[in-house]
């Protein structure tokens, strides 16, 4: 695919992000910010027409949805309906419905070992194409996650590719006061994953998910700010869950528009 | 059954998008099914979480996936599994329990299923097959590769008298023609029913079914000649199943809804491990008053 200008993508996609939780009324904006930019990239530049991605951090749906509509998938319409009535468009990715979203989720620890199966489906019938998945970090604390790995190493799932947005907060803490696994890169390397740290909004550093082997199965941790691209998001643990007021929505605006 | 279910899935080896999953289970059952499906046959480990949404991503890729294990092992550990991944996406994947009810006898509570069909019927597109008989489970396999939904099979031990025939299954079958009150069992508790019938006065013993799928959601689905007689004699719903999400609740509502009043009406079912202690299938069934003459003494029907 051509190269267009990620700087641009990213600031129209932000930009629409926002407007759609402000119309809503509802929050996860600082994790759908963190996991933004790496979605975008993969979509633009990365997958191919036979790769899949599954969201399995689905809190960061309206960062999906935006991705879609970035790439002509989803139309200004759908976008429109975020979290209205009779919208395809839930606050967590939907089952089966929208092109783009293969697997709904939004209880945490489902999309890994989905994605596993997807994997192993065409591993087995010998098609092509590889499966994205994006875990968050506070995710890891889902025992079903780790069983998906070992599942991932046995059978030599090269087709699946892990990434995990470590932006260091979660609901109500941040990852290292909550459960801390310090390293995280040393844990996913014990259970057979070759990972490459990555910063998950530098242009310069994602186009490194372009490069890798397929033999190995590859995991990418993408070191993040929750709330990225706004001052007053930035690393707060309250951008989890608080929606946006209209004083700091026409802050955000301002913000990203300079 | 497992056997019988063995062969039924090796007759489907030839469907090349067929693939099964068991939890680390099937030693001395399923090893020709191993044999025959090679790479689609796969053992997931213990791992249960694991190995229901991996089958959801096979089915996703439009692979026909069967999942096995223990019954509890296979619908309580992975239930959000279930419901997210396979009945909210309304894949047809195929889930196996093995030892319904009490099955797994002194093993203990943790092995037990008494609440699988209750549990799993809560959630959208969900049928439930229970066998009664071994050669029940060839064709509910065949009907369970057709249906384009999630679809839950318990397996339990056969109890067919011998030296009596079984008419080829299907949801409600007659067992033993009675003249007393309509006695629906559910499964493979009906076998023993039928036997303690046999020596019983055709006039005065109860007229027995079986019912092997469910849930019974449409009245007309049932048998006209069943449904005259649960009005004019009663009806007993035995099932190896605790009360809640049971059949009797089902056809309680269903028969209300309709129209329909039964005569008299007694629910006997699974009641847990009232003294607290554990034995064979046998004897959890005694403690629930589940024995057919356990149940005709309720009944008030003399031996």
């Amino acid at each position: 695919m051509t190269k267009n200008n990620f700087e641009e993508i990213r600031v129209k996609a932000r930009l629409r992000m926002l407007q759609m939780h402000y119309d809503a009324g509802v929050g996860h904006i600082g994790g759908n910010l963190s996991a933004l930019d790496a979605m975008l990239y993969l979509h633009h530049y990365v997958m191919s027409a036979e790769d899949q991605f599954v969201l399995s951090k689905g809190h960061a749906a309206g960062a999906l949805y935006v991705t879609l509509w970035s790439r002509g998938i989803l139309q200004e319409s759908d976008l429109c309906s975020f979290h209205d009535d009779g919208t395809l468009l839930s606050g967590h990715p939907p089952p089966r419905r929208l092109e783009g979203v293969p697997v709904a989720t939004g209880s945490l620890g489902h999309g890994l070992p989905m994605a596993c199966g997807m994997a192993l489906a065409r591993k087995l019938r010998k098609q092509p194409g590889q499966i994205f998945c994006l875990c968050s970090d506070g995710e890891w604390q889902e025992g079903s996650n780790w069983e998906a790995l070992i599942f991932a190493r046995h059978h030599n799932l090269s087709n699946l590719v892990v990434l995990v947005d470590i932006n260091g907060l979660q609901g109500f803490g941040s990852t290292q006061a909550v459960a801390s696994m310090n390293d995280l890169g040393k844990h996913m390397e014990a259970f057979g994953l070759r990972t490459h740290e990555l910063d998950g909004h530098l242009e310069a550093s994602l186009e490194r998910l372009n490069i890798r082997s397929f033999e190995d199965r590859w995991c990418y941790l993408l070191q993040t700010v929750k709330g990225k691209g706004i001052s007053f998001m930035e690393n707060r643990l309250e951008w989890h869950y608080r929606p946006l007021d209209e004083a700091s929505y026409r802050q955000a605006l301002a913000e990203l528009n300079s | 059954m497992r056997s019988t279910a063995c062969s039924a899935w090796v007759n489907r080896a030839t469907d090349k998008e067929f693939l099964f999953l068991t939890g680390d289970l099937g030693y001395s059952a399923l090893e020709p099914l191993r044999e025959r499906l090679g790479d689609r046959f796969i053992n997931a480990g213990v791992a249960e979480q694991n190995m229901v949404s991996v089958g959801a991503g096979l089915a996703i890729e439009g692979m026909n996936v069967w999942i096995y294990s223990i019954a509890p092992f296979c619908y309580a550990r992975p239930f959000e599994q279930i419901r997210n991944d396979i009945c909210q996406h309304r894949l047809p994947v195929k889930l196996v329990g093995n030892g319904g009810g009490y099955g797994y006898g002194a093993q203990g509570a943790s092995h037990h299923a008494l609440e699988d069909y209750g549990a799993l019927l809560t959630l959208p597109g969900m049928r439930a097959f229970v066998p009664a008989f071994s050669v029940d489970v060839e064709e509910i396999v065949d009907r369970m590769h057709q249906i384009d939904h999630p679809g839950y099979l318990r397996l339990g031990r056969c109890e067919q008298p011998p030296g009596q025939e079984v008419e080829a299954f299907s949801p409600w079958r007659r067992l033993v023609r009675g003249g007393g009150i309509s006695v629906i069992v559910v499964g493979p508790l009906a076998g023993s029913f039928w036997q303690h019938m046999l020596s019983m006065t055709e006039s005065t013993r109860p007229d027995l079914w079986v019912l092997g799928e469910l849930p019974v959601t449409d009245i007309s689905n049932m048998p006209p000649a069943l449904l005259s007689n649960i009005v004019a004699n009663g009806l007993c719903v035995v099932e190896e199943h605790g009360l809640q999400g049971s059949v009797g609740q089902q056809l309680a509502a269903l028969l209300m809804g309709g129209g329909f009043t039964p005569r008299q009406f007694l629910h006997c079912y699974a009641q847990g491990y009232p003294s607290g202690t554990y034995g064979s299938q046998s004897f959890h069934r005694r403690e629930s008053g589940l024995e057919p003459g356990q149940v005709m003494e309720a009944l008030g029907i003399a031996p």
